[in-house]
């Protein structure tokens, strides 16, 4: 795939410019909040205003500060994860479905077992046995429950590249296993690879805001999930806190669309019937 | 027929894998939680009903694992799914059983109705965009496709929140929450008519997070077919637009897609839990919920299990559809 295809394709540009601008938030972080995200002393429930931006909790926390801080753990999370899927994907997909054997075939089995459990399911049950995970907890449970479908989608790509005259070629020449993967299969494949990759961080952004939302993370830490689950438990809807319950939501739609819109458009360069010539 | 057979056998085995990771999980999980609620629960249930449930769990027993295993399988494929904890003493399979029609209602009529709606929105969007020439963007198709790719990225349960503060709070047209007037009966029109009216806001938040999928999957699969030669041919025969886009297209391109149910139906589900949650809507998804915050294991493991197993027999049944759809996977099977 062509790399310089994604400056000319509005759909990844878009996609980049939302992502790298939360990015940018998250770092910046500690020095663009208002106040301390854990601070609770403000009046509860005020309105948007000169000082509160977007207005005060029902416990006295400062909004636009919670959701600046909540950056961090989404970006971080859906960064992490992806990779982590990404990897395991690479093992039991890209180099399985390329080594084939004994490797493969157990490699494909698991696959299948895991492409059989419903993953939302799954998810919320391996956190209820955790009691409520730290974030990296979290991290872990959903690389667990994320990474079937791409390892399968990968494997047959992998399969399809096996026998093809150049990789035939760089294994005559008694090149390791691992260097053909990596040299030769991955970067043939690298499209499906890259827009996997922001397929899986956008299942991880997500599912670690629903987990934390119905009070599986660890409720103390300030994050967009958690920040639904106090507006839901501190009855944000009968007190006509609308925009407690707005803002947090409507940051996880834009990063997930942005993470959706990279997919695609990686996905768009890499596969040439859906270009536009 | 060949082809269902084997299928079938599919189903046996994957249903069968399923349940052998059902009864390994809570065995793998780390710091053993199960044996935690035993000590929580012990004084509190009576002692026949503890002994029982260790055995389902395998603990403080003297068979083996594989000994538990056979039980395990023979207790299972009888519909012995134990005894739930915070709802003593119902069984398990009873409260899955009350739950059950209430998600399987909605779960089935968004899926079709997101799947309609989602596939004419993308059929469309790329038929605009192959009719529109090779250098201009078709409006439709500019706007059709980040707007599938948001309702894709929408946390469900968030647009459910939305949805009950504005349309059912603020405005008061719908119920906010549960799956019926409390003492209404379903077999009444007035009852009928609660019932609806509260799977009302449920079934359009559904639809609404599952669709994107449906848009983007006939889009791309459209405008690949669009480039085949036979539609070029048709072009070229002189046939209108509207003949080649719904006779010779769409009707091929919706085949790919309709093989991804079982794909879209595991997102539909991980909504579907969420959004129950929210609605307080009295199906397995809010069911799980109470299993989890009361930490009663049997009901959880109950619950997963049922799940698993609809899924999977919901994708049977969709393949078997798909052989009356596409005749290649008939010719294919009878060789």
């Amino acid at each position: 795939m062509s790399w310089t295809g994604l400056l000319h394709n509005r759909r990844a540009i878009a996609g980049a410019l939302i992502f790298a601008l939360f990015c940018l938030v998250a770092l910046l972080a500690p020095v663009v909040v208002p106040y301390s995200p854990t601070n609770i002393n403000f009046t509860p429930l005020l309105h948007p205003s000169a000082k509160h931006l977007l207005g005060t909790t029902v416990n006295g926390q400062d909004i636009l500060s919670q959701l600046i801080w909540g950056a961090r753990a989404s970006l971080f999370v859906g960064l992490i994860t992806g990779a982590l899927i990404s990897l395991v994907q690479l093992v039991l997909g890209v180099f399985a479905g390329y080594v084939g054997g004994v490797f493969d075939t157990v490699a494909s089995a698991v696959t299948n077992v895991f492409l059989v459990l419903p993953p939302l399911p799954l998810l919320i049950i391996l956190a209820a046995y955790l009691r409520g995970g730290s974030l990296l907890e979290l991290i872990g449970v959903i690389t667990i429950t994320g990474w079937a479908w791409g390892a399968k989608v990968l494997r047959s790509q992998a399969i399809a590249l096996r026998d093809r005259p150049f990789v035939q070629a760089a294994r005559i020449t008694g090149e390791s296993r691992w260097h053909i993967v990596f040299a030769h299969v991955v970067p043939n494949m690298l499209g499906i690879i890259v827009s996997n990759f922001f397929g899986a961080a956008l299942f991880a952004v997500l599912a670690e805001a629903g987990l934390e939302f119905i009070g599986l993370g660890n409720i103390n830490d300030v994050t967009w999930g958690t920040m639904l689950y106090w507006a839901q438990e501190g009855d944000a809807i009968l007190l006509g806190a609308w925009v407690w319950l707005l803002v947090p939501g409507l940051c996880l739609a834009l990063l997930g669309t942005s993470l959706g819109l990279l997919n695609f458009a990686v996905d768009e360069i890499a596969n040439p019937r859906l270009r536009r010539d | 027929m060949r082809y269902v057979i084997r299928r079938f056998r599919a189903l046996l085995i994957t249903c069968w894998v399923a349940l052998t990771v059902n009864f390994a999980l809570p065995r793998l999980m780390p710091g053993n939680p199960v044996e935690t609620m035993f000590a929580r629960y012990q004084g509190k249930v009576s002692p026949s009903a503890i002994s029982a449930m260790e055995l389902d769990f395998g603990l403080n027993t003297k068979t083996g694992e594989l000994g538990q295993y056979f039980d395990y399988l023979g207790h299972t494929l009888t519909g012995n799914l134990g005894i739930s904890f915070s709802y003593f003493p119902s069984h398990v399979g009873t409260l899955i059983g009350e739950a059950l029609p209430w998600t399987l209602g909605l779960v089935g009529f968004a899926t079709i109705l997101a799947f309609l709606l989602g596939t004419t929105l993308g059929m469309v969007a790329a038929w605009r965009r192959g009719t529109a020439g090779w250098r201009r963007a078709s409006l439709v198709d500019t706007v059709l496709v980040p707007f599938g790719l948001m309702l894709g990225a929408l946390p469900s349960f968030w647009i459910a929140l939305i949805l009950l503060y504005f349309i059912a709070f603020k405005f008061g047209w719908f119920p906010i929450g549960g799956g019926l007037n409390p003492g209404a009966g379903i077999a009444s029109w007035s009852g009928f008519v609660s019932l609806i009216h509260h799977a009302a806001l449920p079934a359009i938040t559904l639809t609404l997070i599952s669709m994107g999928l449906w848009i983007l999957l006939m889009r791309n699969n459209m405008l690949t077919v669009l480039g085949d030669d036979y539609v070029k041919f048709a072009r070229a025969k002189g046939l209108r637009d509207h003949t080649i886009a719904y006779r010779y297209a769409a009707r091929n391109a919706i085949l790919p897609v309709f093989s991804q149910l079982a794909l879209a139906l595991g997102i539909v589900v991980g909504g579907q839990v969420f959004i129950e949650i929210v609605f307080s809507y009295p199906g397995i998804g809010y069911l799980l919920l109470q299993a989890v915050y009361n930490e009663d294991y049997p009901l959880m493991q109950g619950i997963f299990l049922i799940f698993t197993i609809t899924l999977l027999v919901a994708s049977f049944l969709a393949d078997v559809l798909y052989v009356f759809l596409d005749p290649r996977v008939r010719m294919e099977s009878a060789k």
